[in-house]
C-alpha cells in the first residue's frame, strides 16, 4: 500500500491506511467504558439473587411494612421499618446540620471570598470529606457523645445514640453540600449580581435574593447528593448509632440503621445461602434502591442547572 | 471527592469583581450578622477537623511507640496491640487497587471524552450510570465483590485480591469522572494541531491529550486512592477481620487499617480505645499525605490554558 523508500511515485497514496492495532486499542477503550455498565448490572445481580431467596421465605409486604426487626431472636420477624427509621433519623439530623453550614460556607466562598482565599480554604474544607468514616465513628463515640452532648450540652443520651451519629454524618457531608452549591452559585452570571447592586441592594440581599434563587437547582442537587451520602454511610452509624433496632422518634436513643445492620452482621460468621446471609442482601437491595432513587433525582436536578445558562 | 479536581476557569469573573466597602448599607446589623454566620459556617468544619485530630492524638498519645507498628493485634495484651498486619495489608491493598483501577479508569475516561459520540443513547446511559455509581453506598461494593469472587469459584473472600476488587470497583467511577474533567480541560487546538500534522486520533490522544492531562489525572487518582484507603465497610462484607501474620501477596489473607480501627473501637476495654486512637493518627497521616500530594500536584503542575 505505502510507497517504499525506493519507489519514486509522483502520485503519493493519500488513502487512510488500515491500522488494525488502533482498532484494537479503540476496542479496549470501549470495553473499559462498558465495564461501568457491567458494574451496575453486577450489583443488581449480586443483590437480587440472595434477596430473591430471602423473599421466597419472607413476604415482601412483611419486610417493607413490618415494624419489628428480630432476625436473630425467636420468634423471628423481618420488618425492616425500624432500620429505615434509624437511617431516616440519622440522615435528618445530618441534613439539619450540613445544609445551613454547607450553604453558608458556599455563599461565603462564592460571593465574599477573594479568589486567593477561595483557593486556600476550599481544599481544607474538602479535607473533611476525605477523613475516613471510621474515624468519624470513633470521634462520635469518644468525643461528641461524652464531651459535647453529655458534658457541654447536658443532653441525656445513651452510650450510642442517633444524635451523635447524625452530627458526625452532618460534618462529613458539609463539603459535599458546600462544594456543589459553590459551583452552582459561581455559575450564576455576573450580570445578575450587577443588576441587583445597581438597583441598590447590598451584598447580603444580592446573595439571598438573586444568587441563591438563580442557583437553586444546583443547590438542591448538592443537598440531595449529601442526602444520598448520609443514607449510604456505614461506619459512623455502625459505631455510634448502636446495634438495637428501635422504632422511635427519640434521637437520644440508639437506633440501628440499614447500613449499620449490614456492617454489624457481616462482621460475624454467615454461611453463604443461610437466611441470615440472605437477609443482608435483602437490606442491601433496599438500600441500593433508595439511594438509586435519590441519585436519579440529583442527576436530574444537575441537568436542569446545566440547561439554564 | 471528584469535585476537588474541578478548577473552573473563573478567573475572568472574580467574585471580587463586585464593588466593595465604603457603603453604609453594607454595614447594617443584618448584613454583619449574615457575614458572621457565613464565617461561622466556613470555620465550623475546619474547627471540627482540628478538634478531631487534636483529641484523637491526645487519646492515643500513650501508644505512640514502636510497638504500635511492629506488633500484631493481641487479645492477651491489649496495651501492646499493634497495627503491623493492618499497615502492611493496607499497603498491599492500595497498590493492588491502583494497578487494577487506574488503567481501566483512564481508558474509560479517554474513550468517553475523546471517542464516544455522546448523542448516542448508550453513551448517554454510560454517563448517567457513572454519576449514579459514584454515589452508590460503599458497603454495596463489598456485596458485589463477594459475588465476583463466587463467579471465579472462590469462597475465601478475605484476601488482598478480592479486597482490591471491591475498592477498585468503588473508586473506578471517581477516577473516570475526574479523568474526564482533566481530559476535557485540554484545549481543542492541541488536538487539531496534532491531527493537522498527520497523527491519527489514537496517536493524538496518546501523545498529546493524555500527557497534557497527567497532572489533573494524578490529582483525581490520588484523591480516589485516599478515599479507598479509609474504607472499612466493603471489607467487612468480605469477612476481613483480625489476623496475626504479615500479608505477603495478593492471594494472602489480610486486614486493613480502617478495619483494625473499627474492631478496636467496638471493643469495650479502654486499652483498645487508646490503640484505636493511635492507629487513627497513623491512618490520618497517610490520608493527609495523599491529599497534600494531590493539592501540591494541582498547584504546581496543573496547566491553565
Amino acid at each position: 500500500m505505502s510507497s517504499g523508500p525506493g519507489t519514486t511515485s509522483l502520485t503519493a497514496d493519500l488513502r487512510v491506511r488500515a491500522r488494525p492495532a488502533e482498532r484494537l486499542i479503540l476496542g479496549l477503550l470501549q470495553l473499559s467504558a462498558l465495564l461501568s455498565v457491567l458494574i451496575t448490572v453486577g450489583i443488581v445481580v449480586a443483590l437480587l439473587r440472595p434477596a430473591l431467596d430471602f423473599f421466597a421465605e419472607v413476604s415482601v409486604i412483611d419486610f417493607v411494612f413490618g415494624t419489628s426487626w428480630r432476625p436473630n431472636l425467636s420468634p423471628v420477624s423481618y420488618g425492616v421499618l425500624p432500620l429505615v427509621a434509624g437511617t431516616f433519623m440519622t440522615t435528618a439530623i445530618a441534613l439539619v446540620l450540613a445544609v445551613p453550614l454547607g450553604l453558608g460556607a458556599a455563599m461565603y466562598l462564592s460571593e465574599y471570598a477573594t479568589e486567593r482565599t477561595r483557593r486556600r480554604l476550599k481544599p481544607v474544607l474538602e479535607l473533611l470529606a476525605g477523613v475516613p468514616s471510621v474515624v468519624y465513628g470513633f470521634f462520635a463515640l469518644q468525643f461528641i457523645t461524652p464531651t459535647v452532648l453529655q458534658s457541654w450540652l447536658g443532653v441525656n443520651v445513651g452510650f450510642t445514640n442517633a444524635l451523635a451519629a447524625g452530627i458526625a454524618l452532618g460534618v462529613m457531608i458539609i463539603p459535599t453540600v458546600a462544594s456543589l452549591s459553590e459551583d452552582a452559585m459561581s455559575a450564576v452570571p455576573q450580570a445578575l449580581r450587577q443588576g441587583s447592586l445597581a438597583m441598590g441592594a447590598n451584598r447580603m440581599q444580592t446573595t439571598l435574593r438573586v444568587v441563591v434563587p438563580a442557583a437553586i437547582s444546583g443547590i438542591s442537587a448538592a443537598v440531595v447528593l449529601g442526602l444520598s451520602r448520609a443514607v449510604g454511610e456505614t461506619m459512623i452509624v455502625a459505631l455510634a448509632s448502636g446495634a438495637r433496632p428501635n422504632l422511635t422518634g427519640d434521637f437520644r436513643e440508639g437506633m440501628q440503621t440499614m447500613t449499620g445492620y449490614i456492617a454489624q452482621t457481616a462482621g460475624g460468621e454467615n454461611i453463604v445461602g443461610s437466611v441470615s446471609y440472605n437477609t443482608l442482601f435483602a437490606v442491601g437491595l433496599l438500600l441500593f434502591v433508595i439511594t438509586l432513587v435519590i441519585n436519579i433525582i440529583s442527576i436530574a436536578l444537575v441537568r436542569r442547572l446545566r440547561e439554564e445558562y | 471527592m471528584a469535585h476537588l479536581t474541578q478548577e473552573p476557569t473563573r478567573d475572568e469573573t472574580p467574585s471580587s469583581g463586585l464593588p466593595r466597602g465604603g457603603r453604609s448599607h453594607e454595614r447594617n446589623v443584618a448584613s454583619l450578622l449574615f457575614l458572621g454566620g457565613l464565617w461561622f459556617s466556613l470555620f465550623f468544619g475546619i474547627v471540627v477537623l482540628v478538634v478531631l485530630i487534636a483529641t484523637t492524638a491526645i487519646d492515643g498519645s500513650a501508644r505512640f511507640d514502636s510497638e504500635l507498628v511492629t506488633n500484631y493485634d493481641s487479645t492477651l495484651f491489649p496495651d501492646a496491640a499493634g497495627v503491623r498486619a493492618a499497615l502492611v495489608g493496607t499497603l498491599w491493598l492500595m497498590v493492588t487497587t491502583a494497578v487494577m483501577a487506574v488503567p481501566i479508569g483512564i481508558a474509560a475516561a479517554v474513550y468517553l471524552e475523546e471517542f464516544a459520540d455522546n448523542r448516542r443513547w448508550y453513551n448517554r446511559l454510560i454517563e448517567v450510570n457513572l454519576q449514579n455509581l459514584a454515589a452508590v453506598p460503599s458497603v454495596i461494593y463489598g456485596m458485589l465483590a463477594v459475588a465476583v469472587a463466587a463467579l471465579f469459584g472462590s469462597d475465601t473472600t478475605n484476601i488482598v485480591l478480592v479486597g482490591a476488587v471491591a475498592l477498585g470497583l468503588l473508586i473506578l467511577p471517581v477516577i473516570i469522572i475526574s479523568t474526564r474533567e482533566a481530559v476535557r480541560a485540554v484545549p481543542r487546538e492541541i488536538r487539531e494541531g496534532s491531527l493537522a500534522l498527520g497523527a491519527t486520533p489514537i496517536q493524538t490522544t496518546w501523545r498529546q491529550v493524555v500527557p497534557s492531562a497527567i497532572p489533573g489525572i494524578s490529582t483525581g487518582t490520588i484523591l480516589a486512592l485516599s478515599r479507598a484507603i479509609g474504607e472499612a465497610a466493603p471489607l467487612l462484607l468480605l469477612g476481613v477481620g483480625t489476623i496475626l501474620f504479615t500479608p505477603n501477596g495478593i492471594m494472602s489473607g489480610f486486614t486493613a487499617m480502617p478495619v483494625q480501627i473499627y474492631k478496636w473501637t467496638a471493643q469495650s476495654q479502654e486499652e483498645y480505645k487508646i490503640a484505636a486512637a493511635a492507629a487513627i493518627i497513623v491512618l490520618m497521616a497517610m490520608v493527609l499525605a495523599l491529599n497534600g500530594l494531590a493539592i501540591y500536584i494541582r498547584n504546581h503542575f496543573q496547566r491553565r490554558w
